[in-house]
C-alpha cells in the first residue's frame, strides 16, 4: 500500500451514501442537541439536510436560471432579442416547460427574484411548474458585489440587510434553498487576505441566516478564471479560499449537512498558454476539495464559469471518474453551460420554443450522465456546445 | 508543484504519504509507548515497581520483543527520547527491533506544557526551539513519524479562544517542521475528559477545536495527506451523571470528525484518554460501525489502553515475560479487530481490562 490514491469504497457510491445518511439520521435524532446555544433544533436540521440531499440525489444537479436583469441583457443581446420583462418570462418558460425527462436530471432550479413571481402562458406560477415536477425551488439572495477599498480592485458581496425577513418571505412563496455568490480574482497581489476573510465571513453570515428560516444555503466562493495563471496556482488559491470558508462556517455555527458548496472547478486562467486535459483538471479539483471540504457537506455543485457546454460536461465527468476518494456528491449548478444552445435555438421566436426546450433537455441529460461519471462525450465540439462562453471579468 | 512557494517536492510528499498509509494500513493502529519518565513513574507505582531506567527499559523490551505477528495489529510505535536510544538484552537498538517487524518508529517531540497567562488554568505546549535539528537527527536515528500532544479542558469558561488558537498554531508549526525533515506529524489536540459536561458539550468543543486545527494546518501549508490526527473520542466528562452507549459515543465522534476533518487526512488514531482497555476497544469498534460516511481510517493510538493488563501481568518480574506479552498481544489483536468494526462484546472480562484508567487532570 504505497499510494495516497484509493478507489471509493462501496460506502461512497451515491445510493449507498443516501442510505447511510438515512440510517445515521435515526441514530442522530436520538441524541439531543449538540450545542451550548443550539442554532437549530433537530427537526430544523433534518429539514435542511433533506433539502440538500434531494437536490444532489444521484444523477441530479441544478439549473442556475437566476441571471439578474443586467446579466439577461447580455444573454439576450447575443441572440438579438430585446431585454424586456416579457422576453425574460418567455425565455424562462421555455426552460421550465421541459417534460418529465427533466425530473431525473434536475434536482433544483435557482430563480431570480422577478422570476419567482412570474407565470406561464396558462397562468401557472413558475414556482408551481417547477415544484410539480418534484424539483426544489431556490432563490438568489445576494445583492451584487461592492468594492473593498484599499485593495487591488477586489470586492465583497452585499445583501445581508433584512435578509432574515426576505428568507422568511421566500420560504412562504415556495423557495427551499438560496444562493449567494462571492467573487475572488487571481493576480500577482490577489486574492488578498482581506478579500478571502471578508468574503468567507459574509458567506457564513448569509448561510446562518438562511438556515434560521428553513432555507438551505448554497455557498458560492467563485474564483474567476480571468488571468494567465496555471492550474497549480488556481489549485493553491482554491485551497486557501475554501479553508477560510469552512473555518468561517464553523465559527458561525452553520450546520454543514444542511448546505451545499458551489465552487469553481480548478482550471488554468483563460489566458494561460498551457493546456490541460480533463483528467488533470479533475485531479486538481478533487485534490483541492479533499483538503478543505469536510465530508459532512452532502454535495458540491460546480459552477461552469464560462466553460463551453461540452467542456463543462466533460470536466464534470472526469471529476466523477477521478481515482481519489470523494465523500460528497459532485454535480453541476450550471447557468450558461446548460442554456447556451437553448438560447441559440430560440433566438426570440415563438415557433422555436420546442426545439429550444429540447436543446436544454439534451444538455440536462448529458450533465446528469456526467454527474454519474457515465458521459462518453459527444465527439462534436462544433456549434454552441463547443463555443467558449467566457466573458471577460464576468461580474454576473 | 501546487504552490507558489512549494513547501515540499512531490518526492517528499510521496514519502510522507507512504509512511502515513503504512501506519494506518487496514487492521493496524499505534502503540503509544512514549510515556515520559514522570509518567512511567505513575504507571510503575501502580504495580509497585521502582521507576529506574533499567525497569523502564525492561518493560519496553518485553513489549517490543513480542512475536513478529504483532505487526498485523500494530503499524507504528511511538517512542520517548530515552527509549529510542535503549537496546534489548542482545544489544540491539529498540528502533531496529521494531523496524525489523515491519512496524514504523515514531518519536514524541513536544517538551511538555507551559501556562497561558490570563486564562483559567489553560496551557500551551513547548518544544519548537531547535525542533528542525532534532527532527533531522531522529530521522537519521530511525524515526519516520513524530507526535505532539496539545491539551484543552472543558469548563464553563474553557477552552478559551486563545487556548484554541494558540494550540492549533503550535501544532501547525510542529507539523510543518516535521514534514520538512521527512517525519509524518501526528497531530494530537486532546480535549480532556475531566468534568461533568455531557456528550453534546464535548462534541461541540471538539468540533470547534478541530476546525481551528485544520485551518491552522492549511495556513501553515501542511500537506494533509502526509499527516495523521490523534484526537479524543467524543465522550461525556468523567463526572457526568449520564451514561452513554458506545453507539452514542460513536455517532457523536464520527459526526464531529465528519464536520471538520478533510478527506485528505489518511487516518484518525484515537487516544484512549483514561478509558479502560475494554471500553476503548468497544468504542473503537462502534465507531467503525457508525453509519455515516468515513473517508479516513479510524483506528487506535493507545497507551494505557494497550498496556494496562500487560503491566499488571508483569509486576516487575522477568519470569512474567510470557504472560505480559500475551496480555499485550491480546489487546493489540482486539484493537486490530475494533479498527475494522469487528470487535464484538466478549462475555468474560479481565479485571485490569475493565478498570478505569482515568487519572484526574492527566498531564502525561
Amino acid at each position: 500500500m504505497g499510494s495516497a490514491f484509493c478507489l471509493r469504497d462501496n460506502s461512497e457510491k451515491p445510493l449507498a451514501r443516501w442510505l447511510l445518511i438515512e440510517a445515521g439520521w435515526r441514530l442522530q435524532l436520538s441524541v439531543t442537541m449538540t450545542h451550548q446555544y443550539p442554532a437549530l433544533s433537530a427537526e430544523q436540521k433534518k429539514e435542511l439536510s433533506d433539502i440538500a440531499l434531494r437536490i444532489v440525489a444521484p444523477g441530479k444537479g441544478i439549473l442556475a436560471a437566476d441571471e439578474s436583469v443586467g446579466s439577461m441583457a447580455k444573454r439576450l443581446n447575443q441572440i438579438g432579442v430585446e431585454n424586456t420583462e416579457e422576453n425574460r418570462r418567455l425565455y424562462r418558460q421555455i426552460l421550465f416547460s421541459a417534460d418529465n425527462r427533466v425530473k431525473k436530471c434536475i434536482g433544483g432550479v435557482i430563480f431570480f427574484h422577478e422570476t419567482m413571481y412570474q407565470q406561464g402562458d396558462d397562468g401557472t406560477p413558475f414556482v408551481r411548474m417547477i415544484k410539480d415536477k418534484g424539483i426544489v425551488v431556490g432563490i438568489k439572495v445576494d445583492k451584487g458585489v461592492v468594492p473593498l477599498a484599499g485593495t487591488d480592485g477586489e470586492t465583497t458581496t452585499q445583501g445581508l440587510d433584512g435578509l432574515s425577513e426576505r428568507c422568511a418571505q421566500y420560504k412562504k412563496d415556495g423557495a427551499d434553498f438560496a444562493k449567494w455568490r462571492c467573487v475572488l480574482k487571481i493576480s500577482e497581489n490577489t486574492p488578498s487576505a482581506l478579500a478571502i476573510m471578508e468574503n468567507a465571513n459574509v458567506l457564513a453570515r448569509y448561510a446562518s441566516i438562511c438556515q434560521q428560516n428553513g432555507i438551505m444555503p448554497i455557498v458560492e466562493p467563485e474564483i474567476l478564471p480571468d488571468g494567465d495563471h496555471d492550474l497549480k496556482r488556481c489549485q493553491y488559491v482554491t485551497e486557501k479560499v475554501l479553508a477560510a470558508v469552512y473555518k468561517a462556517l464553523s465559527d458561525h455555527h452553520v450546520y454543514l449537512e444542511g448546505t451545499l458548496l458551489k465552487p469553481n472547478m480548478v482550471t488554468p486562467g483563460h489566458a494561460c498558454p498551457t493546456k490541460y486535459s480533463a483528467e488533470e483538471i479533475a485531479m486538481a479539483t478533487v485534490t483541492a476539495l479533499r483538503r478543505t471540504v469536510p465530508p459532512a457537506v452532502p454535495g458540491v455543485t460546480f459552477l461552469s464559469g464560462g466553460q463551453s457546454e461540452e467542456e463543462a460536461s466533460i470536466n464534470l465527468n472526469a471529476i466523477n471518474n477521478c481515482p481519489l476518494a470523494r465523500p460528497w456528491a459532485l454535480t453541476f449548478s450550471y447557468g450558461r453551460a446548460l442554456q447556451a444552445s437553448a438560447l441559440n435555438a430560440w433566438r426570440g421566436q415563438r415557433e422555436n420554443e420546442s426545439s429550444a426546450t429540447e436543446a436544454f433537455m439534451k444538455r440536462a441529460e448529458v450533465n446528469s450522465l456526467a454527474a454519474l461519471g457515465k458521459y462518453e462525450g459527444s465527439g462534436d465540439d462544433s456549434g454552441a456546445a463547443g463555443q467558449s462562453l467566457y466573458v471577460a471579468n464576468h461580474a454576473y | 508543484m501546487t504552490h507558489q512557494f512549494p513547501a515540499l517536492t512531490p518526492e517528499q510528499k510521496k514519502a510522507l504519504s507512504d509512511i502515513a498509509q503504512q501506519i494506518v494500513a487496514p487492521g493496524k493502529g499505534i502503540l503509544a509507548a512514549d510515556e515520559s519518565v514522570g509518567t512511567m513513574g505513575n504507571r510503575l507505582q501502580r504495580i509497585k515497581v521502582e521507576n529506574t531506567e533499567e525497569n523502564r527499559r525492561a518493560f519496553r523490551e518485553i513489549l517490543f520483543s513480542s512475536d513478529a505477528s504483532i505487526n498485523q495489529s500494530i503499524g507504528g510505535v511511538i517512542f520517548f527520547h530515552e527509549t529510542l536510544y535503549q537496546k534489548d538484552s542482545s544489544g540491539k537498538p529498540f528502533p531496529d527491533v521494531i523496524k525489523d517487524k515491519g512496524i514504523v518508529v515514531g518519536i514524541k517531540l513536544d517538551k511538555g506544557t507551559a501556562p497561558l497567562a490570563g486564562t483559567n488554568g489553560e496551557i500551551t505546549i513547548q518544544g519548537l526551539d531547535g525542533l528542525a535539528e532534532r527532527c533531522a537527527q531522529y530521522k537519521k536515528d530511525g524515526a519516520d513519524f513524530g507526535k505532539w500532544r496539545a491539551v484543552l479542558k472543558i469548563t464553563d469558561t474553557t477552552p478559551s479562544t486563545l487556548a484554541i488558537q494558540e494550540n492549533a498554531n503550535t501544532l501547525a508549526r510542529y507539523a510543518s517542521i516535521c514534514q520538512q525533515h521527512g517525519l509524518v506529524p501526528i497531530v494530537e489536540p486532546e480535549v480532556l475528559p475531566d468534568g461533568d459536561h455531557d456528550l453534546q458539550r464535548c462534541q461541540y468543543v471538539t468540533e470547534k477545536v478541530l476546525a481551528a486545527v485544520y485551518k491552522a494546518l492549511n495556513d501553515h501549508h501542511v500537506y494533509l495527506e502526509g499527516t495523521l490526527l490523534k484526537p479524543n473520542m467524543v465522550t461525556a466528562g468523567h463526572s457526568c451523571p449520564k451514561k452513554y452507549t458506545p453507539q452514542e459515543v460513536a455517532m457523536a465522534t464520527v459526526t464531529a470528525l465528519h464536520r471538520t476533518v478533510p478527506a485528505a487526512v489518511p487516518g484518525i488514531c484515537f487516544l484512549s484518554g483514561g478509558q479502560s482497555e475494554e471500553e476503548a476497544s468497544l468504542n473503537l469498534s462502534a465507531i467503525n460501525q457508525c453509519p455515516l460516511p468515513k473517508p479516513w481510517k479510524l483506528t487506535f493510538s493507545y497507551g494505557r489502553a494497550l498496556q494496562a493488563s500487560a503491566l499488571a501481568a508483569w509486576a516487575g518480574k522477568p519470569e512474567n515475560k510470557k504472560a505480559t506479552q500475551e496480555a499485550f498481544c491480546k489487546r493489540a489483536q482486539i484493537n486490530g479487530l475494533a479498527s475494522k468494526g469487528q470487535y464484538i462484546v466478549s462475555g468474560k472480562s479481565d479485571a485490569a481490562a475493565k478498570q478505569s484508567l482515568f487519572t484526574a487532570s492527566y498531564t502525561y
